[in-house]
């Protein structure tokens, strides 16, 4: 599914990726872990195709192909897709107008006709009990005066209308309280499939009790110093991230 | 400067779909401005003594004036001498019917979208077609009279209603107003003229196309509408010009007077030609429109959507003189390349109670220049006047720039006046939020603009608010990669 290599990258010379390997298989779920600054955003934003970051070495492969040569919008055509940190409130834009102007650029890159709009209303309806929210958000403007926690649910709400082949979640459990948290957690877990993989950036180990990760990696310095099972996040937490540096130090 | 900014400037220019010139054979007089060309005109269009008296007087007033300089727009001094002051298409024969339009006329507007062919008509919708300097087909005139309603050209209304224009031309626009409302009392050749009877709520949009086609003419057109006590009328005009390396002058006149309880809501897409790329050629837009709420409960509502010209100066305007009248603007102006826009609004307050909203959505790509210019002025007798303004600015890219130029003068204590006003640039982060869930660069732009014109928009008519969505992004186009 996806491949990284020796990944590195830059935002304003600023070196933040110094050499990331990464293999995801079909089905899987990695953790990304890591202290504030190692770079685990800018992964997730390198990986979506965001121009400020600049890859200065290494390559990616997604299915097969080489992923930074595709644009942003490529890349999400091809199945890639990214539940933002910071969702973006876009004004005067109906959440629905939105999503469905997103099904239909997908559709049409697969050589496929527009949704109908009966089906796509049902799409939509069906997908927003899951996650719980309520319709009166596809009326309103994209993430506009959307509490955290809503905005959040949001971006889980267009996952699953989208359904990704690369899912990579970015901080999701940034500012959820632990209800809203679980509706997130099973939103994602309804996803997994064998052939369908999730890379889960996350600070605490706390979301990973509701998306259990098959594997844990910990970024530092740009660069993976560690990788595991879900053991090594609960040690993470137990110890704390000062535990990663003084081993870095130390190796 | 990021790489999305980047391509931002790199798309290259969309061509104007509308640049086309019709082949046909035309009746101008010589260019050049003087009371000799002022009486032809006058003498072709067989008008009375009275007209030609007010086109006298305003050019003389003209000849006293100098050409404004203060509007925040650049444009070498333009030759009054050099312009043809009027042209139009050769009549073949005298219309009896629609029918009878010249097939090439038709065909012309049939290409802009504009059908005069009444069954073509699918909606409620009729039409003043103005071809170069004069009208060429009105249609549904005959249900509106039914009704009262009077809708023909100016040229027509002249002819059949001296007693109505003389009443009311000029009463709201003097020909004394500024240098370019003196230019076109003097020189005017079409336009529209709509009269709504008192109580009569006019059942059908009234609109008027602009169509420029002959090279080195200036349009120079009169609207003016008149709506009765508590008789209300929805009136649209649209405009387009074929695509010419020099720059044309259109220098129109819009005057709306409302009486007691009535209502005008007067919606403008404008698409003049706004040159290529380079800045070469397109339309210089200097338009002097003004409404008076003449009686009491009047309301005049201004839309305006404006995308094209070279260089727009237009101030859509409102006296609210009657008791509890309401004045109100929205505005979307874009301008990409090198366009330049000084536009904006001016609310009179002058009776009491008098209430005014303006919402002034400003977009600026490429090198486009964009400000917004409005005046706010209280009267001491406008007790408890109410405004509202607010004017956003949109930035694409980081070569264009916008202004904004409000004016406030209150002479009465109890006036409120609310000014809120912001400027963003196009987001970065909001172009990749929509990037990354599979929408392209265009469609993003334009969705986000779109969303930021929204509450001007709404206030459009159905079918021409789908129309200028297109229209936006069309014109932003050529801005974004």
């Amino acid at each position: 599914m996806l491949e990284i290599k020796n990944l590195q990258a830059k935002v304003e010379d600023i070196q933040i990726l110094n050499g990331i390997n990464l293999t995801v298989n079909p089905g899987e779920v990695h953790a990304i872990m890591g202290p504030n600054g190692s770079g685990k955003s800018t992964l997730a934003q390198v990986l979506a195709g965001r121009e400020e970051y600049e890859v200065t070495g290494g390559e990616v492969l997604y299915k097969g192909n080489d992923l930074l040569e595709l644009e942003a919008e490529e890349r999400a055509c091809e199945g890639l897709f990214l539940a933002f940190q910071y969702p973006v409130e876009i004004p005067g834009v109906s959440n629905s107008y939105f999503l469905k102007a997103a099904v239909n650029a997908k559709r049409k890159y697969n050589g496929e006709d527009e949704i109908d709009a009966m089906e796509f209303l049902k799409l939509v309806k069906t997908k927003m009990k899951e996650v719980e929210m309520d319709e009166k958000f596809l009326h309103r403007a994209v993430n506009e005066g959307f509490s955290g926690g809503e905005k959040k649910r949001n971006e889980v709400f267009q996952m699953s209308v989208l359904e990704p082949q690369l899912a990579l979640l970015d901080e999701t459990d940034s500012g959820l309280d632990i209800d809203a948290l679980k509706v997130v957690a099973e939103g994602v877990n309804r996803l997994r499939s064998p052939e369908r993989s999730f890379v889960v950036v996350t600070h605490y180990q706390r979301l990973l009790d509701y998306i259990v990760p098959d594997f844990v990696h910990v970024l530092h310095k740009g660069k993976i110093v560690k990788s595991g099972d879900k053991e090594l996040a609960l040690e993470l937490e137990a110890k704390g991230y000062s535990w990663i540096e003084e081993s870095v130090g130390a190796a | 400067m990021t790489s999305s900014t980047e391509s931002i400037h790199e798309l290259s220019n969309r061509e104007y779909k509308y640049g086309f010139v019709t082949d046909i054979e035309n009746e101008s007089i010589p260019p050049g401005l003087n009371e000799d060309i002022i009486r032809k005109i006058s003498a072709i269009k067989k008008e009375p003594e009275f007209l030609l008296e007010f086109r006298l007087k305003a050019y003389r007033h003209w000849l006293t004036l100098q050409e404004p300089r203060w509007p925040k727009v650049d444009y070498p001094k333009v030759d009054f001498n050099e312009i043809v002051y009027y042209s139009a298409p050769k009549p073949k024969k005298k219309l009896e019917s629609l029918d009878e339009v010249d097939p090439e006329l038709r065909a012309t507007f049939d290409k802009l979208g504009i059908s005069i062919d009444e069954q073509k008509r699918i909606s409620g919708v009729a039409v003043d077609a103005v071809f170069d300097s004069v009208s060429v087909a009105t249609t549904f005139k005959k249900e509106l009279a039914e009704q009262g309603i009077i809708f023909s050209s100016f040229s027509e209304a002249v002819q059949d209603h001296p007693e109505l224009i003389k009443k009311y031309l000029g009463t709201v626009v003097p020909y004394t107003d500024n240098f370019y409302a003196a230019l076109n009392s003097a020189v005017f050749s079409d336009g529209s003229f709509c009269f709504i009877p008192k109580g009569v709520r006019c059942p059908m949009e009234l609109s008027t196309y602009f169509r420029i086609n002959a090279a080195g003419t200036g349009q120079f057109e009169r609207t003016l509408i008149v709506a009765e006590e508590s008789s209300y009328v929805s009136y649209l005009e649209g405009c387009t010009a074929p695509q010419r390396d020099e720059n044309q002058l259109h220098a129109a006149v819009v005057e709306l007077v409302a009486l007691d309880d009535a209502q005008i809501k007067y919606s403008t897409v404008q698409n003049w030609y706004p040159g290529d790329k380079d800045g070469k050629g397109g339309i210089y837009n200097f338009v002097t429109k003004r409404g008076l709420c003449k009686g009491h409960n009047s309301k005049i509502s201004w839309t305006q959507v404006e995308t094209g010209s070279a260089v727009t100066w237009k101030y859509p305007s409102c006296i609210l003189q009657g008791d509890n009248s309401i004045g109100e603007f929205y505005s979307v102006a874009v301008t990409n390349n090198y366009q330049q826009a000084d536009t904006g609004t001016k609310m009179v307050h002058v009776g009491k109670n008098t209430k005014s909203t303006i919402i002034s959505k400003g977009i600026s790509a490429g090198r486009g220049q964009n400000s917004y210019r409005g005046l706010v002025k209280v009267l001491k007798g406008a007790t408890n006047a109410r405004n509202f303004s607010q004017c956003d600015s949109m930035l694409i890219g980081d070569r264009c720039g916008a202004h904004t130029f409000p004016y406030i003068e209150a002479m009465n204590k109890t006036a409120k006046v609310e000014h809120e006003a912001t400027t963003s640039k196009i987001g970065e982060d909001q172009l990749f939020y929509l990037r990354q869930r599979g929408i392209d660069m265009e469609d993003a732009i334009s969705m986000i603009v779109n969303g930021f014109c929204k509450e001007v928009f709404r206030e459009l008519p159905m079918e021409f608010a789908i129309e200028a969505q297109k229209l936006l992004s069309v014109s932003l186009e050529g801005s974004v990669g």
